[in-house]
């Protein structure tokens, strides 16, 4: 029993370590932000708890760069980028899964293919499509919402994960349907699509993560600052006021929270579902 | 397999399909199209030259470098994350208290924008930050975290493994949860504790995780951007430019966007040797018909 004890303990320490390790970058920046002006935030040795503690940099970085209107934005592009996708996902999931059709096969590979093909190496084709179709902050603002939002408004990974928990579903559920007279729309939206709920929910949740934090797109394809969506947003003021690294810290801290509450209020999905979602980034 | 039911369910793919056609497949071939064009002389009067920006690149001193830092970028990464988490894992896996918390907190940082996490980084590798404070609190000099050549990349990796390390714990602990435990008791009844228990046992079973770990993790290395973009730039000395950033500098600074779709298909040949293996062999049962 003494021996389990002691083992016990050794794991805890570990993990406690790891823990302090990840958060550790996040909490120093927490510091910094909340350090004073008469503070040197290179002091030597550092010092972790403010002396002089303020939310002054808070405010000042919120008068300085619009982030609400940040997140208002990053909110409205993850919204609807997981609105798109769960509803994209779940029809084109719901054939490959249920039905036989012609040409199912080549639909089939077809989806698979774009897995193979990152977003990266397509990325400038993509962008002078939507240029061309007029999905940018040139045009209004509705259009360069949907220029940051379709281009990730479904993928072969959703499409699968959906696809996977149709399979799951006895087929006898969906023949006693027939016999009741259900076309095959009241078969998917009635009876189908409740029975995959916590799929759907895991798609959901992994898609708003994935947006939320997405800076590669919103960088390349927003000329407009009223659109900035966080990351883009953050990056700028890290770089727009790079010589006080506490306006950029308070920034970072504010970019963070929403995200962090998502998190928490959902942390039960996230250690209980990693892998369907897997395969992602 | 009648007409109607065909119909039915070419409806339901159709608002998906529309998507893909219009932002995946018809910018696939476009990618590859525009490979075969030269705009270096004039961007509105793109030169048909066969297989020259390939050539071009395959010669250019530049972008053999970036294929070079992009595996060794790979390297630095993928075994710790494939091994480190999968010991976090275990650890958790244990009959312990907080096992929840720590799940949780080792989370964090998969959740938070990459963005942040690098302007974090930034901030520990300044010149005289916190790491160093410990650097030189060890006795040894000051490190160029991001100023430094030889250094660069390794700190780049570093919050790359940062980030990642707790959605790969997940993964292989959802995996481990599968192991049944009568396996444990029958390889204890053998005399099997501890470590050993974990080599017999534990890594037999869920090696098609450890497997699958490995090409997402691959793949992912080789489609490194943000960490870049946001601390070094591809720099000091290009010793930190990866093939995405090269193709991203092409296209969208120097509007080379022959040079840069060239640059796209050799990429996309190089994932897709991780991403054949990871679909056709790891993950079979997701992906067949």
């Amino acid at each position: 029993m003494k021996k389990i004890k002691l083992k016990n303990i050794f794991i805890h320490i570990i993990l406690i370590s790891v823990c302090i390790l990840s958060l550790v970058p996040l909490l120093w920046l927490l510091s910094t932000a909340l350090k004073g002006r008469s503070e040197n935030i290179f002091a030597y040795p550092p010092i972790f708890i403010p002396r002089d503690f303020t939310l002054d940099n808070f405010k000042e970085v919120l008068k300085l760069v619009p982030i609400v209107k940040y997140v208002i934005n990053s909110f409205i592009v993850a919204i609807s980028t997981v609105f798109l996708n769960v509803i994209l996902s779940a029809l084109a999931a719901y054939p490959l899964a249920r039905m036989n059709f012609k040409g199912k096969k080549i639909a089939f590979f077809s989806i698979l293919a774009t897995i193979m093909v990152p977003f990266q190496t397509i990325m400038l084709p993509v962008y002078i499509i939507t240029l061309k179709l007029h999905l940018c902050d040139n045009y209004s603002d509705l259009m360069g919402y949907l220029g940051l939002i379709m281009p990730f408004a479904v993928n072969a990974f959703g499409i699968f994960l959906l696809r996977q928990a149709f399979l799951t579903i006895p087929k006898e559920i969906e023949e006693s349907a027939v016999i009741d007279g259900c076309n095959s729309f009241q078969i998917f939206y009635k009876l189908l699509l409740p029975m995959i709920k916590p799929s759907l929910a895991l798609l959901a949740i992994f898609t708003f993560i994935g947006s939320w934090g997405e800076f590669l797109w919103p960088s390349i394809i927003l000329t407009n600052e009223n659109l900035y969506t966080l990351p883009v947003g953050i990056n700028n003021l890290s770089s727009a006021f790079s010589a006080d690294y506490r306006l950029v810290a308070a920034g970072s801290i504010v970019s963070i929270i929403p995200i962090i509450i998502f998190f928490l209020a959902l942390q039960k999905y996230f250690i209980s579902g990693t892998t369907e979602g897997a395969v992602k980034g | 397999m009648d007409l109607k039911k065909s119909i039915g369910a070419y409806l339901f793919l159709l608002p998906a399909g529309i998507v893909l056609l219009v932002f995946f497949f018809i910018p696939f071939f476009q990618t590859i199209y525009l490979s075969f064009f030269s705009y270096s002389n004039d961007v509105y009067k793109p030169e048909f030259v066969y297989l020259g920006n390939y050539i071009e690149l395959l010669k250019s001193p530049l972008f053999l470098k970036t294929i070079l830092n992009t595996f060794y970028f790979l390297i630095l990464c993928v075994p710790f994350l494939v091994i480190f988490p999968l010991f976090l894992a275990i650890l958790i896996n244990q009959k312990i208290k907080y096992k929840n918390i720590y799940k949780i907190l080792i989370y964090i940082p998969v959740v938070i924008s990459i963005v942040v996490v690098a302007i974090a980084f930034k901030w520990l590798y300044a010149p005289e930050g916190l790491l160093n404070f410990f650097v030189e609190k060890l006795g040894f000099a000051p490190i160029g975290w991001l100023s430094d050549p030889k250094v660069a990349m390794i700190s780049v990796a570093l919050v790359t493994i940062f980030k990642g390390v707790g959605y790969y714990m997940m993964i292989y602990l959802s995996a481990l949860m599968s192991v049944p435990n009568e396996l444990y008791e029958a390889a204890e009844v053998d005399g099997a504790v501890g470590f050993k228990k974990h080599m017999l046992v534990t890594i037999p079973h869920i090696m098609p995780m450890i497997a699958l770990v490995s090409t997402i993790s691959s793949i992912s290395a080789l489609k490194v951007f943000v960490e870049i973009y946001v601390m070094t730039k591809g720099g000091p000395l290009n010793s930190t430019k990866t093939i995405v950033y090269y193709i991203y500098e092409k296209a969208f600074e120097n509007l080379d966007l022959g040079i840069a779709s060239a640059g796209a298909v050799i990429l996309l040949f190089i994932v897709m040797i991780f991403s054949v293996i990871n679909i056709f062999v790891f993950e079979k049962d997701k992906y067949t018909l």
